[in-house]
């Protein structure tokens, strides 16, 4: 038997609430409905999946999935050793067999084929058909699915299927308002709160070029980043510089108006 | 009394120096002299009396020896005496020439030239320009003598210090050097240009400009508006360097927001950050301000108001952004306050901006007391938090009221250091009730409706053409027109896809084996999403019986997909109607049937699909035939527009490119592909130098490469490989049986995407 424990989050993951999304997942996790997080990179996602397991206190399996990923990848395959062959579970069938709540992260970048395999566990039957194996595994009562994704990035190929999409209840993560943010920037990382409000405010310039040869804006994740560079002390701007404006755009104009909507904010 | 009668004596003296006869020099020499003397000292004045001698003997009338007189001691002064040799050398090499009408326009421009040129060296180099542009427009009628007159040199001469504050030198060679390549051989058009007068002499010298200009910088500003303010609205430029009268200011209204052209560095701050500051003041109005109704008031109380509002929102753009301030404060004026003391001359513009600086930076201290206690009240206001339009208004009226004096009406104004750069003149902020009449209201529909007919019809897109004599593109050069193909009998291009059945069916079996496969299995994979049997007991009986098993046995799947979109550029030139010999059709219709049968295969494989044709009648006139668009299906309609392809005019190659890149760059594909199938080399009417149009389609194959865009040709030219190469590079196929083209395209678009 897989050791439970490993999956359990062992701190208290530090999350700021901006409405009743705790309350609500709750709701859900008791009805076991499955969830779906969309908002765009960096908002806070993954870490809100991480507190609620945390406060309910279940294990938590993330699988990052990528485009390559395929559904043995999910559910568990064959391999070769000395006597023949040895099943090895994948991630989604642990969860299922231990009673987990398993994240998929950024699901759109999986092929759609691979996508299918969660849908028997995902309505009233709860099952999980390993078909090459010729099992049938029942969910365990605590197991939960939850998956995440950003609509952000318009393409054709990367959306989930309505036959996929209507099995989820779902939360609309964003950027947080400016004050939450700011106070979020600086109870992470303990910089001053004057401080926070002016990234914040970089951040808000970024988003607002979203669609103007920007595919995302700066993310909480980013302003976090800069607000550690500052607390190393290195000055603001290069801070600023370094980690919000280099890594999102190779766009000299959009370079040129971050870099001086930072020098306009600092002064 | 007695310096006077000095005075006279020593121009006496130079008078007889000069040796002058005519009655018009004696009037004025002494006015003349006064002049002179007052810039020039001792050698200067001799040298000075030495080439005018020399100007008015060289038998040109009296006019070059007045303006000389009136003109050369502003030169001697900005440049050293040595410069009045060069002028009066130059004015001699005029006068032996056919070009002596232009030694009047050359001296009365030059004390201006010599100004702003400010440097002895530069005005050498300025006299070679023009010595060098008026040998090369002189004309000549054997080859031997010139006869005629350069036609623009006077005009060029006219405007050469207009030109000269707004280029260097270098530019104004670069100005002159594109007027005398396009219109050397139109006198006409020769004197538009260096006049000024036609559309192209502005552009080119908008090119030459100095400073930062507006149409290099116009996204990131765009970026800017939308990044820092979550705003946007149309930036409209307008023109600084053509209008003398009044200065233009930076605005906005429903139509847009104007900003100037370029914007020299102004000290320390750089063009980019001015032309920021001014779109930041103005974006601060649109947020924070409202209008006001102000029939009631004087010009006075709403200066005042402006006044106070103006730092209202940069206040408050302060807040937001607190570095605006450096370049805020680095372009407000510091007014010289000692000039409030001058009885006769209106200070009111002087207070108004003191009080404005008083106020946006209250470490500067100004002594009177009633400006700083304005401005007191003014951060005391907005500290308070953010006030609205009202407050300020009320607080400018009250500076008027108790700032103004008697004399601030009177005409004489203290202008200096009281224009506040980046801001905007206001127009927004004021409402008449009076003003709104029914009438307007009226014409405003009327406009509305005027727009929306243009919008019926498809105007023309300019693009630049690439000169490669001078290395740069010609601006706004070529007038596409875009039209729809008229239609035609669909049966024909039906009846011709059927007389190459048997072709079709052969191509049928190639265009399956190439057809998208959705899944490939991919095997021997270290890592894959199945155990691949096969092998994996391969496998395991090799380790079973000792030896090394192979450890690849999984397999996995790929999606094998095509994702090419096409566009099919023809060359609808006169020579497409020559019949080819042994044959008896034309290429014309060679080229129906091969266009005909491509448009199938590629319908067949799925790829997105685009046929355009196009000819030139001189660069005005370049029409782009549309046959299918992207989107379109390969149906009836496009069928009838193919069928009823004509051939008309010249090859102007390089401009249709770039249309025709301007569509399929906006294609969602991997990998993007132009065919340009054509029978003879770029060429049009109104080119005479036959490379011209060949490096041009060039640079279009250049470009297009920079947008990720594979051009390819087909030429039925068989003499083709002369030009053809340095055109396209490796990428193109000249097929010489013409004959057999409807077999070779398909073929060859196949191989190419295969």
């Amino acid at each position: 038997m897989t050791d439970k424990e490993q999956y359990k989050i062992k701190q208290e993951p530090f999350y700021q609430a901006q409405s009743n999304e705790v309350r609500l997942y709750e709701a859900a996790y008791t009805a076991r409905l499955p969830v779906m997080v969309k908002g765009p990179t960096g908002c806070g996602k993954s870490r809100f999946i991480e507190y609620m397991a945390w406060k309910l206190g279940k294990p938590l399996i993330t699988v990052a999935c990528n485009e390559d990923m395929t559904a043995s990848d999910l559910v568990g395959r064959y391999l070769l050793d000395a006597n023949g062959t040895r099943w090895l579970d994948g991630p989604l069938t642990t969860a299922a067999r231990i009673g987990a709540i398993c994240y998929l992260d950024e699901i759109v970048e999986a092929r759609q084929d691979t996508t299918v395999v969660i849908h028997p566990l995902t309505d009233h039957r709860r099952t999980l058909p390993l078909d090459k194996k010729g099992e049938l595994i029942d969910a365990h009562p605590d197991f939960q699915l939850v998956i995440s994704y950003n609509p952000g990035y318009q393409s054709l190929m990367k959306d989930l299927k309505q036959s996929t999409k209507q099995r989820f209840t779902a939360f609309e993560f964003d950027y947080p308002d400016e004050a939450t943010e700011a106070s979020i920037l600086a109870k992470e990382t303990d910089i001053d709160i004057e401080l926070a409000a002016n990234l914040v405010k970089i951040g808000q310039a970024a988003r607002a070029l979203k669609g103007h040869g920007l595919d995302e804006g700066i993310s909480t994740r980013l302003l976090v980043y800069a607000a550690t560079l500052i607390k190393g002390d290195v000055d603001p701007q290069s801070a600023c510089r370094m980690a919000l404006v280099r890594p999102i755009t190779d766009d000299p104009d959009i370079r040129d108006t971050l870099d001086h909507a930072i020098d306009a904010t600092f002064g | 009394m007695t310096d006077i009668a000095e005075g006279t004596k020593e121009f006496e003296a130079y008078w007889q120096k000069l040796a002058c006869k005519f009655p018009q020099v004696d009037a004025v020499f002494d006015e003349c002299m006064k002049e002179a003397v007052l810039l020039l000292k001792g050698d200067g004045l001799i040298s000075f009396i030495d080439n005018a001698r020399f100007i008015g003997k060289m038998g040109r009338g009296p006019e070059p020896l007045l303006v000389y007189l009136e003109e050369a001691p502003g030169v001697a002064k900005a440049l050293g005496d040595e410069a009045l040799v060069e002028l009066r050398e130059f004015a001699h090499y005029m006068s032996t020439n056919t070009n002596f009408k232009s030694i009047v326009p050359f001296l009365q421009t030059s004390g201006a030239v010599a100004r702003l040129l400010h440097s002895h060296d530069l005005f050498k180099q300025y006299i070679e320009v023009i010595r060098d542009m008026m040998n090369r427009t002189s004309g000549s009628v054997h080859g031997h003598h010139t006869t005629f007159q350069s036609p623009g040199l006077a005009d060029l001469l006219k405007q050469a210090p207009r030109i000269l504050t707004l280029v260097p030198l270098e530019g104004l060679k670069n100005w002159i050097d594109y007027g005398v390549r396009y219109y050397d051989d139109h006198p006409e058009r020769q004197i538009d240009y260096f006049s000024l007068q036609s559309a192209d002499a502005v552009a080119v010298l908008q090119r030459e400009r100095h400073g930062t200009l507006f149409i290099d910088n116009e996204r990131q500003l765009d970026l800017y508006l939308r990044g820092l303010w979550r705003d946007h609205d149309y930036l409209v430029p307008y023109s600084l360097a053509f209008s003398e009268l009044r200065k233009p200011m930076p605005y906005f209204d429903d139509m847009g927001i104007r900003i100037p052209d370029v914007y020299d560095d102004l000290g320390e701050v750089s063009g980019i950050d001015r032309y920021r500051a001014t779109l930041a003041h103005i974006a601060a109005h649109r947020r924070w301000s409202t209008k006001m109704i102000v029939d009631n008031w004087s010009p006075f109380q709403r200066l005042g108001v402006e006044i106070f509002e103006d730092c209202r929102v940069d206040y408050l753009t302060m807040q937001r952004y607190p570095g605006m301030k450096r370049l805020f404060l680095a372009l407000h004026p510091i007014p010289d306050e000692s000039l409030l003391e001058d009885k006769e001359a209106s200070g009111i513009r002087i207070m108004l901006a003191m009080v404005s600086r008083a106020m946006l930076d209250p470490e500067y201290q100004f002594k009177n007391k009633d400006i700083r206690e304005f401005a007191d009240r003014f951060l005391a206001a907005m500290a308070e938090g953010e006030c609205c339009s009202a407050d300020m208004a009320s607080l400018g009226l009250l500076f008027i009221a108790r700032m103004r004096r008697q004399q601030d009406t009177s005409p004489k104004v203290y202008f200096q250091d009281t224009e506040v750069d980046y801001r905007d003149d206001n127009r927004h902020l004021w409402i008449y009730i009076e003003n709104s009449d029914e009438d307007e209201i009226f014409e405003h529909l009327q406009n509305q409706k005027k727009n929306e007919e243009e919008l019926n019809s498809l105007p023309p897109r300019h693009y630049d053409e690439w000169d490669y004599t001078t290395q740069r593109y010609r601006p706004d050069w070529v007038s596409v027109y875009e039209v729809l193909h008229p239609g035609g009998s669909t049966s024909k291009v039906d009846s011709l896809l059927e007389k190459h059945s048997a072709l079709a069916k052969r191509m049928k079996r190639i265009l399956d084996m190439i057809k998208p496969q959705e899944k490939v299995r991919v095997r021997y994979q270290e890592e894959g999403s199945e155990l691949d049997l096969d092998v994996a007991l391969r496998s395991l009986i090799d380790y079973k019986s000792g030896s090394s098993p192979d450890s690849r046995i999984n397999m996995s799947h790929r999606t094998d997909g095509r994702n090419i979109a096409v566009t099919l550029l023809l060359d609808l030139s006169e020579s497409l109607s020559e019949k080819v010999p042994g044959t008896g059709q034309t290429i014309l219709e060679l080229s129906q049937e091969a266009v005909s049968l491509l448009a199938w295969a590629v319908d067949h494989l799925g790829d997105p699909f685009a046929i355009s044709g196009f000819h030139s009648n001189t660069r005005h006139d370049v029409r782009f035939l549309h046959f299918k668009g992207f989107a379109e299906k390969f149906d009836d309609l496009v069928k009838g527009r193919m069928a009823a392809m004509d051939a008309a005019y010249s090859t102007r190659m390089g401009a249709a490119m770039r249309h025709a890149g301007h569509y399929l760059k906006n294609q969602k594909a991997d990998k993007k592909l132009m065919l340009i199938l054509t029978d003879g080399e770029p060429a049009d009417i109104d080119t005479k130098d036959g490379r011209m149009l060949i490096e041009d389609a060039k640079q279009a194959v250049n470009e297009l490469d920079r947008d990720g865009i594979f051009s390819y040709c087909i030429s039925l030219d068989a003499k083709a490989d002369d030009y053809v190469g340095d055109i396209f590079g490796r990428q193109y196929t000249v097929i010489d049986k013409i004959e057999r083209l409807p077999e070779k395209l398909p073929e060859l678009f196949i191989s190419l995407t295969k």
